[in-house]
């Protein structure tokens, strides 16, 4: 079964956008697309990817949820940026942060929520020293900024990664 | 001159208000290209399309298609998913390509290499 | 006031709003003034066209738009990480 199916939850995201995609659940849809999926996991295991340890917990919907609402409120005020202009003592500059979180895929979703939600963007990162560059389009307090990122969203990955 | 598939009221007005709002967004995320002063402030700006923008069009495109079928139509989920994956990925991209040229051509105020 | 008038106008005008958008994006392109912005605001044009393409799917009511909408995204992903490899090291493939 295990090499058969090497990844079951990837092959079942394979199977649900093929049926998305023919926007059909019939018989023949649902085995074509299982065996789509069952031929890209085994290919994809050939690449040898590092498994992923997710540890189920409530930190993931709560998590998601405080994305969502970032993403919401950094719509509005990037979008009052645009169109008004900054404040007098705003700035927009880069930001060192140090990172405690290790975990290669724990650094990829926070890389896609940083650089996801307007207003902050993902430049380098430096994995001997654990540094991470960012650039900020509202930058009034360094400190603000990264006691934000910490305990918004790396406390939580770690929780869910490591 | 304009055409719109037959719907009920509640579904129009919704799909006119999320339409409206989506596109909205995007305009002045595509605004802050112009607006903004240096690359690396322009490169916020179109998240905002990608973000909000997209979601409020796609989520109109939704309801006036599962209206219109009379069963849920998701299918616009995956355009979702798919701007959700690459636009990181793009803007990851450019923003180091970006840096890497500034530092080779020694522009000023750019942070330096770690090293 | 019926349904389909305020559906008819909501939609001309978004599709308006996004020319607006795509025009923009279109300066930027032309404006530059270094590479970077160029493909930065190439990015954007085809987020935009993506996002129009569904506003005439709603229109007509056909899903056909759907999967041009989707392949314009997926060639829109693949054109601008190739540009951006290109701006970083000067070779596409190495």
């Amino acid at each position: 079964m295990r090499r058969l199916l090497p990844y079951p939850g990837f092959a079942g995201a394979l199977l649900l956008m093929w049926l998305l995609l023919s926007q059909s659940v019939s018989l023949g849809h649902i085995l074509l697309g299982s065996l789509i999926a069952l031929l890209a996991t085994n290919a994809m295991s050939a690449l040898q990817p590092e498994s992923v340890r997710i540890r189920p917990s409530l930190a993931i919907p709560r998590l998601a949820l405080i994305v969502l609402v970032d993403i919401f409120r950094s719509n509005l005020a990037v979008g009052r940026i645009i169109l008004f202009g900054k404040p007098a003592h705003h700035r927009s500059g880069y930001l060192q942060l140090p990172l405690q979180l290790q975990d290669r895929y724990g650094l990829a979703i926070l890389a896609m929520i940083l650089t996801a939600t307007p207003g902050t963007l993902w430049l380098q990162y430096d994995r001997s020293r654990s540094v991470l560059l960012l650039h900020v389009l509202d930058l009034v307090d360094d400190q603000q900024w990264i006691d934000l990122i910490r305990n918004r969203y790396e406390r939580l990955l770690m929780e869910i990664f490591e | 001159m304009t055409q719109a598939p037959d719907l009920p009221l509640w579904a129009a007005i919704l799909t006119a208000f999320f339409l409206l709002a989506g596109s909205l967004i995007t305009a002045i995320g595509s605004f802050g290209l112009v607006r903004l002063k240096n690359f690396y402030e322009r490169v916020h700006a179109p998240t905002l399309g990608t973000t909000l923008g997209a979601g409020g069009v796609l989520i109109a495109s939704m309801i006036c298609f599962s209206v219109l079928k009379g069963r849920p139509v998701v299918h616009e989920v995956l355009i979702a998913l798919f701007l959700t994956i690459t636009t990181p990925v793009t803007l990851m991209l450019l923003g180091r390509a970006a840096l890497y040229r500034d530092r080779t051509e020694q522009q000023p105020d750019i942070p330096r290499d770690f090293d | 006031m019926n349904a389909q008038l305020i559906l008819a106008l909501a939609i001309t005008a978004s599709q308006l709003i996004l020319g607006f958008a795509m025009a923009c994006a279109t300066w930027r392109v032309i404006v530059g003034p270094r590479a970077q912005d160029r493909v930065l605001g190439l990015d954007t044009l085809y987020v935009n066209s993506m996002l129009l393409l569904i506003t005439f799917g709603i229109q007509t009511g056909r899903t056909l738009y759907f999967e041009a909408a989707l392949v314009i995204g997926m060639l829109g992903f693949t054109g601008t990480v190739a540009l951006a490899k290109f701006l970083m090291r000067g070779e596409v493939i190495e």
